[in-house]
């Protein structure tokens, strides 16, 4: 225990996840000294905390002995702008970046980590164009529940060299080792942007999609009957197609963000769902009379549920669409006796990779789909 | 071949005759895929026609413990699909049925065997198209693409397949039929697509796919630029992305490769090139005309003598041919070359392309350059004889020194072709001993035996679920083990 009292600290009342505390905590400060963290820590249970705002995603840990925060493991360790890519530590606020006329077009809530989003696979409204950090992340470092690190991936975008790691610590929920750094591909900034903003029903995202404004994001909130089209590009391009849009959806033109933008729809006792189904549903979701808010243009949406009979609602109607529904976070007492994740296709797959790389099921143990 | 003989006799009775095939002649006929200079006759061919058939050969094939292979049309190009000589090579050409076109989807759910090309033909009347497209797309299959995650020119803006996938139904190395995803993004659970796209048939076998449709985009504008320099060339490709233009595709060829494209396909090029740019935009009208106003500016300014705007769609297909016929092309020009797929950081280009010029010009041997520019993927052409004694080995030098070369510069040895067999030998030289063994841990939950396409991708095998004494003790038996 020795090495593990140098590297750790006694756990403080705020160090808990989902209602469970923690007894140590741990804030490595570079890959090598998580690598001994991890390789100390062999018989912990362990959960890894990043900015801590998606810590209460996904059901309590079953265990917890060692909380590894990332928050240390920071900073932009390259950014190549004439490559277009970054490689930026783990525990780097994705809020604090900056890269002058390029971004990482990843929408986070404000103090998320770059290792916290990449673990839960948390998205936003841009994601119908740029994608999500599935798609941005081309290399991963990571240190293995077993202490060893591996690498996958590189520094540049066209690569099929060897098995994708990156995608699958994606949304893996901290169930397959500790994230210390990600190399992500950059986009320019754009020069321009606008969000056309209108009642109009979803029934109307078929007609934007197919007018010709290539949309950054297709946002819809049933709270206010809103629709909300963000465009970006050259200021010309953005005028003349912010004019067509706005004609077409008799809406209006303007330079802010409906407030409501790119924020989750539940309050603190409410149940927050994540829902998604094939575009063609959409309408029909937003139909339920649920309060929904999110990405009408890529079928990804948010719900903020008021009871377990509700979620069960909506998780019959989006499976019976071809979808998924997941519950994101649920207030204590509802929290454990719910089927946060629903039914998961693959899931015997998923049990052996989760065997592979954790095989006493110390890292998240129970947080994640089948109570892996 | 005991074993062979009675995989042969079930699988004739459980999919019918016909569609197994064990005449050696015919057996011949699968010995290589688009990287012909490996060559092995696999034991036994099957040719299932549905995925049910599919769960039954590899089911068939665990049982028996013998090793499979999956085919499509056999267009890689690094030996990813070349057959085992004890196994079984399970082709799915005749699985080409397009099972849905779903525009209100923006989906379509396609079999394995089914050409790349006639998804976007499909889709089009839609408004729709698919956008990976390899330089095969008129043969190479969508279960292909899945393996090897195909990209093509225009993967700069739309990525590449891993990107378009958002269901699969496999068959696991243990038989079993598995559906991941479909029609709605991000299911939940560890993203087992991403894992599958790209590994190259080793995590068994996709016998269904749901690839996303994009919007055929309103305008789509293309020039060609000739430079003085293959250095001014690169310098215009990172003036382009340097002001912030995300073009859909920009590729570069070299003045040897124009001259193999001239004789084969006469694609018109202007004369006295050192290296043309082909940089295409898409999108709305507005944002094509004045990022192409602003394209040209840029190639003008760093010095293009000659840029030619395509008129219409004919004028675009005849830059575009050039292009694209450049690896065959290359044959008007030498009689047997290697074609190389590397990738290095943008930036880096022309620093890398002096070199491989120097290390041809030291080796003896003609090197011909055709790259994806815009994402810094290299394809150079090593050209030789080999019937010249030695050219083939100096060749095969070169080819080495170039991929060494990537990773030096911290590029990839593959950008889309795949590692397969051919490369195999490189991983340990990009990845690490225990990078290697963690995607490894991959390969062991999805086929602890390696029986899904054996001897691709990783030079060693890792062996599955074991004690580091216990794999010693099964790798030398009566060896003592401390």
């Amino acid at each position: 225990m020795g090495a593990l009292d140098e590297l750790t600290r006694p756990a403080g009342d705020d160090d808990h996840v989902g209602g469970v505390p923690a007894r140590l905590v741990a804030s490595p400060a570079s890959t090598a000294e998580a690598a001994a963290l991890v390789a100390a820590a062999g018989d912990l249970t362990v959960v890894v905390r990043g900015g801590g705002t998606k810590i209460h995603w996904g059901p309590s840990p079953r265990a917890l002995d060692l909380i590894i925060d990332t928050r240390r493991l920071a900073g932009v360790v390259e950014h190549a702008a004439g490559d277009l890519i970054t490689v930026l530590g783990a525990g780097t606020p994705l809020d604090e970046l900056a890269l002058g006329d390029q971004q990482l077009a990843i929408d986070a809530a404000p103090g998320a980590t770059v290792g916290g989003v990449v673990a839960t696979g948390a998205s936003g409204p841009r994601r119908l164009h740029y994608g999500t950090a599935r798609d941005l992340l081309i290399g991963i470092t990571v240190v293995r529940p077993d202490g060893v690190v591996a690498k996958a991936g590189g520094k540049v975008v066209k690569n099929v060299a060897g098995y994708d790691l990156g995608k699958l610590y994606t949304g893996s929920y901290g169930t397959l080792g500790l994230i210390t750094e990600c190399v992500f591909r950059l986009h320019p900034r754009p020069a321009a942007a606008a969000y056309v903003r209108t009642t109009a029903p979803a029934q109307a995202v078929p007609a934007i999609l197919a007018a010709q404004v290539a949309p950054t994001a297709i946002e819809i909130d049933t709270a206010t009957g809103e629709l909300a089209v963000l465009l970006e590009g050259t200021p010309g391009g953005v005028r003349e197609r912010s004019g067509l849009l706005e004609k077409l959806l008799a809406g209006e033109v303007s330079e802010a963000a409906p407030g409501w933008w790119g924020r989750d729809p539940w309050t603190a006792d409410e149940i927050g769902m994540k829902l998604s189904v094939p575009l063609s549903m959409v309408p029909g979701l937003i139909e339920s009379g649920s309060t929904l808010r999110g990405s009408a243009g890529t079928g990804v949406l948010y719900a903020a549920a008021h009871d377990i009979t509700e979620v069960e609602r909506l998780r019959a109607q989006c499976v019976r669409s071809g979808g998924h529904a997941v519950v994101l976070t649920a207030p204590a007492d509802v929290r454990d006796i719910l089927d946060m994740w629903g039914p998961v296709p693959g899931l015997a797959v998923m049990r052996r990779i989760k065997d592979q790389f954790d095989p006493d099921h110390r890292f998240a143990p129970g947080r994640f789909v089948g109570g892996i | 071949m005991a074993d062979i003989d009675a995989l042969a006799r079930r699988l004739a009775a459980e999919l019918g005759a016909e569609q197994v095939v064990t005449d050696r002649q015919e057996l011949r006929t699968y010995e290589c895929d688009g990287l012909a200079h490996y060559k092995v006759v696999p034991a036994l061919v099957v040719l299932p026609h549905t995925a049910g058939q599919v769960a039954t050969v590899v089911r068939a094939c665990a049982e028996a413990g013998v090793p499979f292979v999956a085919r499509g049309s056999g267009t890689g190009l690094s030996g990813g699909a070349l057959p085992h000589a004890e196994g079984v090579l399970i082709v799915t050409a005749q699985m080409r049925r397009i099972l849905e076109i779903a525009p209100a989807d923006e989906r379509a759910v396609v079999e394995p065997g089914v050409i790349n090309l006639q998804v976007t033909r499909a889709a089009t009347p839609h408004g729709y198209y698919y956008a990976p497209d390899p330089s095969s797309q008129q043969i190479c299959s969508i279960g292909g693409n899945v393996a090897e995650n195909s990209g093509g020119a225009h993967c700069l803006k739309y990525g590449f397949t891993t990107n378009h996938v958002t269901g699969l139904q496999i068959v696991t190395p243990d038989g079993e039929l598995v559906r991941l995803g479909g029609r709605a993004l991000d299911p939940p659970g560890y993203d087992l697509i991403g894992a599958f796209v790209g590994s190259e048939g080793t995590l068994g076998v996709a016998t269904e796919v749901t690839v996303k449709l994009t919007r055929l985009p309103e305008s789509v504008r293309t020039l060609l630029a000739a430079f003085p320099s293959i250095d001014a060339a690169g310098a215009a490709t990172s003036a382009i992305i340097a002001a912030g233009v995300v073009p859909a595709a920009i590729e570069m060829m070299d003045a040897l490769a124009i001259e193999a494209a001239e004789a084969a396909v006469a694609c018109g090029y202007p004369p006295g090139a050192a290296a043309v740019l082909i940089v295409e935009l898409d999108g709305p009208a507005p944002e094509v005309e004045a990022q192409f106003t602003e394209v040209t500016a840029l190639c003008r300014g760093e010095g293009a003598f000659e840029i030619r705007i395509a008129a219409d769609e004919a004028e675009r297909a005849l830059f575009w041919k050039g292009r694209k016929s450049a690896f065959a092309a290359v044959g008007r020009i030498s009689p047997d070359y290697i074609v190389q797929d590397g990738v290095i950081p943008r930036t880096a280009l022309p620093e890398v392309l002096r070199r491989i010029s120097d290390v041809a010009d030291s080796h003896g041997v003609r090197v011909a350059n055709v790259f994806h520019a815009g994402d810094g993927n290299l394809h150079p052409l090593v050209l030789f004889d080999a019937r010249v004694e030695g050219e083939a080995e100096r060749a095969e030098t070169v080819s080495g020194a170039i991929i060494d070369l990537c990773i030096e510069y911290g590029g990839s040895i593959t950008g889309e072709h795949g590692v397969g067999l051919d490369k195999a030998k490189y991983m340990p030289r990009m990845y690490g001993e225990d990078d290697l063994d963690t995607m490894q841990l991959v390969r062991c939950a999805f086929d602890p035996d390696h029986l899904s396409n054996p001897g691709k991708v990783f030079p060693a095998p890792r062996l599955c679920g074991e004690r580091p004494g216990g794999d010693l003790a099964a790798r030398f038996p009566g060896v003592e083990v401390f």
